[in-house]
């Protein structure tokens, strides 16, 4: 029980959720690789793909087991957990996996029960969970740029950002009933990354961009990197609160369509709500009323709060976005070098159509200079007049 | 102190337009902003700075390619901020600022407005701090707020500020497509505590018109009278900033579209606070969009300091009162202009 500011005694056991998903076995197998660490236990209802259960080192113990079940109690009782990584939220709904239903369960019913099996578990020191930005909603009436304090003026329509909501609210009513428990909320920014592969990055890969006719959101990501160290200070180190993770500064939806070389199409509000509430796929895309409200408010947050208490500093928005247009450079319809080329080839044409025409305007030069005086010489009386 | 402008203009033009040489081989102005080139009105009299001083030697190299590298800079210019326009390279700030678009678009376009339609003269420019913050407290009239316009210009274009004013808007601005993103690419944020005080902790000149919608859907009949000043929300964000208070007035706004009635059913129709009736609109269709060529006076008054206050930005007597010294000065400012101005146009 030494709850001390400064340097505090890594937790020996931690506990992750959401293991089978990329961030989940990400932070897992970090955390495995942290000396002071001595076991990390993962748990997912579902088992991992291939392609993540490359990420899962073998020191990762992963426990398939619905949150839902008493089972994770036994789990945090009996291996004696010390910290919880809560990361199995899910942002959109998956429609092979039961869409916005199960969702909604998942997020909301998964993170109650957890905090019920947390609140028995008696090592328990810890408890990081992940949220999200989307928690201040989106309306008009929002400042430019939020703040940890910032309360959202309405319930969002978004099922993600209501679900965020839901979530913090369970985690504020743990912290009152286990006061001993240090609770660090997370309010992450869109992920984005050379390898991130979330609704949004897809959104981005498509070679023409739906975007809200007359709307240019300002829009903020975090590098997934800059979230796992966020991540692991967190967990190593003894930061209770509420904290903004985003990459400082911003870019426009419309800035960040150029420079990945796409083309944006602007539809009507009314459609993009229309093709958001449909249950159908748009494209092979999925496209929420969570991503429409971004899209049309945007969504600026303040990060000193993180910068003073973490004492790092993410990668700016405009860098993790370089990062991410690095690894997906293919299917730019407009390339940056196409553009530069387009350029001098313009300039090359003026510039030799000037040098043909130059000669006859020197020639003409005296005539047409008497006369362009003259012009100028009206102008000037008419402008006295008017004043 | 008056009309250092007006004093020295017309005989600047008289010598640009007299001796046209000298004028249109001008690339002896190299303040001027490169990214504007491509879109800036070419007036050969614009911004005659500096004429003078290049005259000489101008006049002997005219036959050489002096006027043909301006064109060529002018024209590459022109291209590369396309080519950095189409490819996302430009640097917005959080509230959405471009100041890119702005210089070389923005601005540009509000000259023509500010220089040859309304023949703006500026009086006082001093009192804005050349750097650090300030709030610039105007009063707000003209049915369309062009005045937030012309002083964000005056503020831009004062040879000795050259700043860019950022304004705050009412959320009907934010509420409408392309408006509130031009808004936001202008320098405009929503008219809120927390993004005047993070504007101000930033060091920014931020203007605001606290009549709001009441000055300007005034009637004509009522033209600068002051209206309420709302709850002196703009005061409060001033003390607990410590920042200087510079009450502007603005004189023409009035005249550019005289509002002489306000279809209400239309307006609740519509969703906006009013829907006005001019001399002009909705009789002429769109022509009656064009404002009435009004002359106009803008004065920014003595920065009234808060510094200090700070501790007493709660108090709502202190708060009241500061207000009402502000749009007293507001007012009294408004006379002197007026009685400065005989005719409107």
């Amino acid at each position: 029980m030494t709850e001390g500011l400064g340097e505090v005694a890594a937790p020996r056991v931690v506990l992750v959720t959401g293991v089978a998903r990329y961030l989940g076995a990400r932070v897992a197998a970090m955390l495995a690789g942290d000396e002071r660490i001595g076991h990390v236990v993962g748990i997912d209802s579902a088992d991992p793909s291939a392609e993540v259960a490359a990420l899962l080192p073998d020191r990762v113990e992963v426990v398939r087991t619905d949150v839902r079940t008493a089972e994770t109690a036994k789990i945090m009782i009996n291996a004696g957990v010390e910290a919880v990584v809560h990361l199995a939220i899910a942002s959109a709904a998956d429609q092979n996996a039961g869409g916005r239903a199960a969702m909604k369960e998942q997020n909301v019913i998964g993170t109650m029960q957890l905090l019920a099996a947390c609140q028995q578990a008696p090592d328990l020191r810890k408890i990081i969970v992940r949220s999200s930005t989307a928690a201040y909603g989106a309306s008009f009436r929002d400042p430019a740029v939020f703040t940890e304090t910032t309360e959202p003026r309405e319930v969002p329509r978004g099922g993600f950002a209501r679900d965020v909501l839901d979530i913090e609210g369970y985690v504020r009513g743990f912290h009152r009933r286990r006061p001993d428990v240090t609770a660090t909320v997370l309010r992450f920014a869109p992920f984005i990354g050379e390898a991130a592969n979330t609704s949004l990055t897809r959104y981005f890969r498509q070679s023409v961009v739906p975007t809200v006719f007359g709307r240019d959101p300002r829009l903020q990501f975090v590098h997934v990197d800059d979230a796992m160290e966020i991540l692991h200070r967190a967990v190593t180190g003894n930061h209770p609160g509420t904290f903004n993770v985003a990459g400082p500064g911003t870019i426009t939806l419309s800035q960040a369509v150029r420079r990945a070389g796409r083309i944006a199409v602007p539809v009507l509000e009314p459609g993009m709500s229309a093709l958001a509430g449909l249950p159908v796929r748009f494209g092979s895309r999925d496209f929420s009323l969570d991503q429409l409200d971004l899209f049309v408010h945007g969504r600026v947050v303040d990060t000193t709060a993180l910068r003073t208490e973490f004492g790092f500093e993410p990668r700016s928005t405009a860098v993790a976005f370089a990062d991410f247009l690095r690894g997906h450079s293919g299917g730019a319809v407009l390339p940056r070098e196409a553009v530069r080329a387009a350029e001098l080839a313009i300039l090359d044409q003026i510039r030799q159509a000037r040098a043909g025409v130059g000669a006859g305007v020197r020639a003409a030069d005296n005539f047409s200079g008497g006369r362009l005086a003259g012009l100028a010489g009206r102008r000037g009386v008419e402008r006295d007049d008017d004043d | 102190m008056t009309t250092t402008s007006r004093g020295t203009r017309p005989s600047q033009e008289r010598r640009g337009g007299g001796s046209w040489r000298h004028d249109t081989a001008s690339r002896g102005r190299p303040d001027e902003p490169i990214s504007g080139a491509g879109v800036a009105p070419d007036s050969p009299n614009a911004e005659s700075e500096g004429v003078g001083a290049e005259a000489g030697n101008v006049t002997v190299g005219r036959p050489g390619d002096g006027p043909e590298d301006i064109w060529d800079a002018r024209v590459a210019g022109a291209l590369a901020f396309m080519r950095r326009r189409l490819t996302g390279a430009y640097e917005v700030d959080e509230f959405g600022f471009d100041p890119e678009l702005a210089d070389g678009v923005f601005h540009p376009v509000m000259h023509l407005l500010y220089k040859d339609w309304f023949r703006v003269e500026v009086s006082g420019a001093k009192h804005l701090p050349l750097d650090g913050p300030a709030l610039v407290v105007g009063n707000h009239s003209g049915t369309i707020a062009l005045d937030a316009l012309m002083l964000t210009h005056a503020v831009y274009d004062e040879p000795t500020v050259r700043r860019h004013l950022r304004l705050l808007g009412a959320d009907l601005v934010f509420r409408l497509p392309f408006l509130s993103e031009l808004a936001r690419k202008g320098g405009a944020t929503l008219a809120c505590a927390p993004d005047v005080e993070r504007l101000l902790g930033l060091g920014e000149l931020v203007g605001v018109f606290p009549e709001g919608f009441k000055g300007v859907g005034k009637h004509f009949r009522d033209r600068y009278k002051l209206q309420r000043f709302g709850r002196g929300g703009f005061v409060a964000a001033a003390l607990r900033t410590g920042t200087p208070i510079v009450p502007v007035a603005i004189v023409g706004a009035e005249e550019t579209y005289p509002m002489l009635g306000n279809i209400k059913p239309l307006a609740r129709l519509l969703g906006i606070p009013y829907f006005p009736v001019t001399p002009t609109f909705p009789w002429l269709g769109p022509l009656g969009l064009v404002p009435l060529p009004s002359k106009w006076l803008i004065e920014f008054c003595e920065p009234i300091e808060t510094a200090h206050l700070t501790d007493q930005a709660d108090d709502p007597m202190v708060v009241f009162n500061l207000a009402d010294q502000v749009r007293e000065t507001i007012q009294q400012t408004l006379h002197e202009l007026l009685a400065r101005r005989p005719e409107a146009f």
